[in-house]
């Protein structure tokens, strides 16, 4: 069963993508969807399936398996199952430093600035929770951290807000806040996967190190794992990604800790194999999200992020109910 | 070849001496037990002594070679190191657990290669853990999670192994049953340094004792040697009589 994990979850990402592709506020049939995939149908369908669902549908995904993947990582790091990247307040700074470039006019001047500033304030937070880790070896205080740096990414979104010239930028700055991935476009995609794959690949390589930190950081360095360095890739790694997902989508919170509290149990609690399927489960679960988003029969379009937040906080709430350790 | 020699460590952190120009050596083929009261600087001397803090004064050794340059991959693969505190962050399966012994000879959990399943299987098997190894750790009692840790050190088959406090919160029977463990490493050829409380447990398992007290090395020597009515007053200040090996404490002075 643990060996068709993998698998299985590629597969059902790669139909969840198709469905996304098929549904919308007009149907498309199946056929119609292949045939504007590889290149045939008419022009109309095309463009609804390249320009519109599938750069929605594969943001979703990447998003998702972003936060996923940062998630499984930091509670490998961290220890803690509690850990990810919105619960320690690394999406909302990251999505106060976009929203800051956005709000100054630096993405209009050069669109890089927009992945740039999401990362950098995802890299100054992580980087603030590892210090802060190496201190201490309280979870509760880690987490307090991360609400008060939440607290603090988010008074300072409002004091933006507050300062807003205009309604526009105003609604800009919510739909940032509120986390979504509609209308992006494989442009958007493009200007973040640089980050976002070399954040992958670096918390890949840090694997084995997370395996070892299961025995505490004492004994994590005496097997022969190099603390400092593994501590530094993990923040980066996890700093480039989240900050890419941010800047795709705005702070989109909870899946980084469901999706791996969901796969643990199969990869027998070992950090290391939870990465992959984490990543693909918290991707899957925002591109099924985002098509609930685009079905549900409501005035406005619901928001991916408040969808997402909606379910993953209890799960949140739940997780930290049953949490107990293990020889402390 | 594979000994660990200290010369003249010392530890000072801001105000504290810590350590203090201790000098001592383990090699294979000896139980070398470290005694000293809470605040001795027992830890601090193991960790100097291994490189995993630095040291302000004084080399330490392994196999040859600095413990300050050698690279943790290299140092885990000399000494398997058994720190105090041993909290395991997941219920990880004990066969996985004790495969994080090969982490310095590149092992990955679930992928374990030839070498890698051997040495898990030989460490499994003489900590009595066989039957185990399928079990999530969080299901185990205090006895068996400690003979966990120590197949975990055994599975790195490093020639020495130092454990601090080992056999803290076990019960008389789990003791003994983790000191034999250490006993016939060092009789199938390897070296051990122990940090223990128990002084009788001690001058029955250990070849050589070393008396440490506020960071000086007192004496370093045979339990028939050392284990005086005097040491234990200068040591740990109680009042003891001995008997062969058995130490019977009157008091503290």
């Amino acid at each position: 069963m643990t060996r068709l994990l993998t698998p299985g979850l590629l597969l059902a990402c790669v139909v969840a993508v198709f469905a996304a592709c098929l549904l919308g506020s007009t149907a498309l049939a199946p056929s119609r969807v292949l045939a504007a995939l590889i290149g045939g149908a008419d022009a109309g369908d095309r463009i609804v399936v390249w320009s519109i669902r599938l750069p929605r549908a594969l943001t979703a995904l990447c998003v998702g398996a972003a936060l996923g993947l940062s998630g499984a990582a930091l509670q490998g790091l961290l220890r803690n199952p509690l850990a990810e990247p919105g619960v320690l307040g690394v999406s909302a700074t990251a999505s106060l430093t976009a929203t800051f470039a956005l709000y100054y006019g630096l993405v209009a001047i050069n669109p890089w600035a927009l992945p740039i500033a999401a990362i950098s304030g995802a890299l100054v937070a992580t980087a603030l929770i590892a210090l802060a880790a190496v201190r201490t070896s309280s979870v509760v205080t880690l987490i307090l951290i991360g609400v008060g740096l939440s607290s603090l990414a988010g008074a300072l979104m409002s004091l933006l807000m507050n300062l807003a010239p205009n309604p526009f930028s105003l609604s800009d700055m919510i739909n940032w806040m509120l986390g979504s991935v509609a209308n992006r476009s494989f442009d958007d995609l493009l200007f973040s996967a640089p980050f976002l794959l070399v954040g992958a690949a670096i918390l890949f390589m840090t694997r084995r190190g997370l395996s070892a930190l299961t025995l505490g950081d004492e004994a994590a360095s005496g097997v022969g794992l190099n603390l400092r360095r593994q501590r530094l890739a993990v923040v980066l790694g996890a700093g480039l990604a989240t900050g890419a997902a941010v800047a795709l989508a705005g702070a989109i919170g909870f899946v980084g800790i469901v999706a791996p509290h969901i796969v643990r149990p199969w990869v027998q609690h070992d950090p290391a194999r939870s990465l992959l399927p984490s990543a693909l489960l918290a991707g899957l679960i925002l591109v099924l999200a985002d098509i609930g988003v685009r079905l549900m029969p409501t005035d406005n379009e619901l928001k991916l992020g408040v969808v997402a937040a909606l379910i993953g906080a209890p799960a949140f709430i739940w997780i930290a109910m049953q949490r107990r350790s293990i020889g402390e | 070849m594979s000994e660990l020699i200290v010369n003249g460590l010392s530890v000072v952190r801001g105000d504290a001496r810590l350590v203090s120009d201790v000098s001592f050596a383990c090699r294979t083929g000896e139980l070398v037990a470290l005694l000293g009261p809470n605040g001795a600087g027992k830890t601090t001397l193991l960790r100097a002594a291994l490189g995993l803090e630095a040291p302000t004064q004084g080399t330490a050794t392994l196999g040859g070679d600095d413990t300050q340059t050698l690279s943790a991959t290299e140092r885990a693969r000399r000494a398997s190191y058994l720190p105090q505190a041993r909290p395991l962050a997941w219920p990880s399966p004990v066969r996985d657990v004790v495969a994080l012994g090969r982490f310095a000879h590149g092992a990955a959990l679930g992928r374990l290669g030839d070498a890698d399943q051997k040495a898990v299987a030989d460490a499994l098997s003489a900590c009595d853990l066989s039957s185990f190894a399928d079990r999530a750790t969080d299901t185990l009692s205090g006895g068996e999670l400690a003979r966990v840790h120590f197949a975990r050190a055994f599975a790195a088959k490093a020639p020495l192994l130092i454990a601090d406090e080992p056999v803290a919160a076990l019960d008389p029977k789990h003791q003994h049953r983790v000191l034999q463990l250490v006993r016939d490493f060092v009789e199938a050829g390897g070296g051990a340094i122990v940090v223990l409380h128990d002084i009788s447990l001690a001058a029955r398992f250990a070849d050589r004792l070393l008396w440490l007290r506020d960071g000086a090395l007192l004496a370093d020597g045979s339990p028939t040697d050392t284990l005086t009515p005097e040491r234990l007053a200068e040591v740990y200040d109680i009042d003891a009589t001995i008997d062969g090996h058995h130490v019977h404490i009157e008091g503290a002075r």
